[in-house]
């Protein structure tokens, strides 16, 4: 055989090689779609713990001055800035931390951290914050009081109260003045299979949202792997948001 | 000693029908300004995201601190079987209920839905120190009222000491719970502390038994009914020892902080660095609201009524500036969530909590004040809540008119 021979052989190769991973990409992402449908809970159907939803965050993929998740935010559940930050709404911010001792600088979003163990459930009197079976911690602005009681016991400053009246809500997300929000996982995307506005919205691929009670799981698969931090671990909280690279 | 007799006043002077009008104002201009809070939302406040609790809670907490303070009498006539004190057993659990009112009221109108206070009493979560805190004040205001009842009503006299056990019990744990309230914030560096439970039972020894002592020495002088140094006395030494314990559980508070390293950025900006609130811990708490009460208690020469006045005034602002210190300073501190990195963001992360409280605030909480204030009025008014006496003859059992009379008369046959 000569050169030339060989040279064909490897670019059949090549070429069947190339087309098989096409077809099986093809044939398999669709599946995968329909899996992730067909896994997301029908609408009339309670919520169990055997999910529970989390997300890691990678703070080395988080760029110091991409807004990105914070808008996407916004704009999924209709928060408005007033123009006085002392009184908007936040349900996620970003947050530049520069180490005092090597002055090493890291960029990461924080939100609700949908704690197991909830100190906002703890403390509200009326049981209008609370945890559904899946890990999302919520409030029910029915029963709210705003007492702001959850607010002071939040060690991630994770909860707003709502100072002035409201316009143009989006009905997934409602409000209300006189009650206390916070990030909700974008609970009305999770149970559609879809993930919260902040991980669709972000580029760099720092955020990471799935079930953390499945193995399979990217996030679970993830979390084995990578060294990931509980923020203010001490508390014992378990919480449902991971950081990674702080 | 003769049995104590209390009286209605007479209640028609122009300065008692002023002191309504005045009380009444206050009220007016406090439902007003809760009213404006809940129609526009709290933007108008100087409370926000990061100072959820402003100037009301300031009044509100007080109060209620206040109220368990003001049984102290009661229960020490009671339970203590202190006779000199019996006279003004009423007019304690008066003022003990008064005040929890007042505070309560102002709690809920500063809610973000006072329209929702019957969902407050309907549904409850038992893990939360908020909702003991609702069975806690309305059961003291049950407590004490039955209480008052046995006071009041000579045929059930002899069951006073039995319900006077009950409510003096009840407002331990009742101000227990509302130390609580700021004693399991596990996520501040300035509460989470089991010592605030017994700081504030402390505090309400002190605070409330400034505002008994105003509020009794005002009426008395008002009515123009005689009061001894007896009584004056007992006031006097009571005061000095409630504030020198407060002075004790707070220098324990603030020592134990400094002794752990994780402690000393709070610590540092209450007692250094804070402003308005290092300003509000010395000088209104220690100095003004401890140290100048104790020197007119101790060192002023023979008590007197308007001595020991001033002091519980004093007394009084102490504990405000306190109460301010505590809850709006230990949410002002920045919220340790990494430590060891400086942290910067759009909302208030990493730096010293801005608040201004505004006008529609103060009349709350003194709307609070009024309200409390103008119960006791209108009750002893209708009621026979106050003493007819305190002049040492009628309530001391130890009394001997020669013992008082020796240096300037002949000592009598009698």
């Amino acid at each position: 055989m000569d050169k030339s021979d060989n040279n064909i052989d490897q670019y059949r190769r090549r070429f069947l090689e190339r087309s098989t991973a096409i077809a099986a990409g093809g044939l398999l992402a669709p599946g995968v779609l329909l899996h992730a449908i067909a896994n997301a809970r029908p609408a009339d159907e309670a919520v169990t713990g055997k999910v529970r939803w989390g997300m890691l965050i990678d703070s080395n993929k988080c760029k110091t001055g991409c807004n990105k998740c914070v808008q996407a935010c916004e704009t999924e559940n209709g928060l408005k800035r007033t123009g006085r930050p002392d009184i908007d709404a936040q349900w996620i911010r970003k947050v530049t931390l520069k180490q005092k001792q090597t002055g090493h600088t890291t960029s990461l979003p924080m939100l609700c951290q949908h704690c197991a163990e909830p100190p906002c459930v703890d403390v509200c009197p009326t049981g209008a914050s609370f945890k559904r079976a899946d890990g999302i911690v919520l409030v029910d602005k029915h029963i709210c009081i705003g007492c702001r009681y959850c607010m002071m016991a939040c060690p991630y400053k994770a909860r707003s109260f709502i100072h002035e009246d409201l316009s143009d809500q989006k009905a997934h997300a409602p409000r209300g003045k006189g009650t206390v929000e916070s990030c909700t996982f974008c609970v009305h995307r999770v149970d559609k299979g879809e993930s919260p506005a902040c991980v669709s919205a972000c580029d760099e691929g720092a955020m990471t949202f799935g079930d953390m009670n499945d193995p399979a799981s990217e996030i679970s698969q993830r979390l084995r792997e990578v060294q990931s931090t509980e923020i203010r671990g001490d508390l014992g909280l378990n919480l449902g948001v991971r950081y990674q690279g702080i | 000693m003769k049995y104590p007799v209390c009286r209605e006043i007479e209640g028609n002077s122009p300065a008692f029908i002023s002191l309504l009008v005045i009380l009444g104002a206050l009220i007016a201009a406090g439902l007003g300004a809760a009213l404006y809070m809940e129609h526009e939302g709290h933007h108008v406040t100087g409370m926000n995201n990061q100072i959820v609790w402003g100037m009301p809670h300031v009044f509100a907490v007080f109060l209620i601190v206040a109220a368990s303070g003001a049984l102290n009498v009661a229960s020490i006539s009671s339970v203590f079987g202190k006779v000199v004190y019996k006279p003004l057993a009423p007019l304690s659990g008066l003022l003990a209920l008064s005040l929890l009112v007042g505070g309560l009221v102002v709690l809920v109108l500063d809610l973000g839905h006072p329209d929702r206070l019957i969902v407050a009493m309907t549904n409850y979560n038992f893990k939360s120190i908020f909702a003991w805190n609702i069975f806690l004040y309305n059961g003291f205001i049950a407590v004490v009222a039955v209480y008052l009842w046995m006071l009041m009503e000579r045929r059930m006299n002899t069951y006073a000491k039995a319900v006077g056990v009950v409510a003096f019990v009840w407002r331990l744990i009742l101000t227990t719970g509302t130390g609580s309230i700021f004693g399991f914030l596990v996520a501040r560096q300035f509460y989470d502390a089991a010592m605030m439970a017994p700081l504030f039972i402390v505090m309400s020894f002190s605070f409330g038994l400034a505002v008994f002592i105003l509020v009794l020495f005002v009426s008395f002088w008002g009515s123009g009914r005689p009061m001894g140094d007896v009584i004056v006395d007992r006031m006097r030494a009571l005061l000095s020892l409630f504030v020198i314990t407060v002075l004790f559980f707070v220098a324990i508070f603030h020592l134990t902080n400094l002794y752990a390293t994780e402690h000393h950025g709070i610590e540092a900006f209450i007692l250094r660095d804070g402003g308005i609130y290092t300003f509000m811990f010395w000088v209104g708490y220690v100095f003004v609201g401890s140290v100048v009460p104790l020197l007119l208690l101790n060192f002023s020469g023979r008590a007197r009524a308007e001595m020991v006045a001033v002091s519980a005034g004093l007394v009084i602002v102490g504990g405000l500036a306190m109460m301010y210190v505590i809850i709006i300073g230990g949410q002002a501190y920045p919220l340790v969530m990494f430590p060891g990195y400086e942290v910067v963001s759009e909302f208030s992360d990493g730096v010293v909590n801005a608040y201004q409280p505004s006008l529609p605030e103060f009349l709350l909480g003194i709307g609070g004040v009024a309200f409390a204030l103008a119960i006791v009025a209108a009750a002893v008014k209708v009621l026979r809540f106050l003493p007819l006496s305190l002049a040492d003859k009628d309530i001391d059992p130890h009394y001997r008119p020669e013992a008082v009379t020796a240096d300037t008369a002949a000592p009598s046959e009698a």
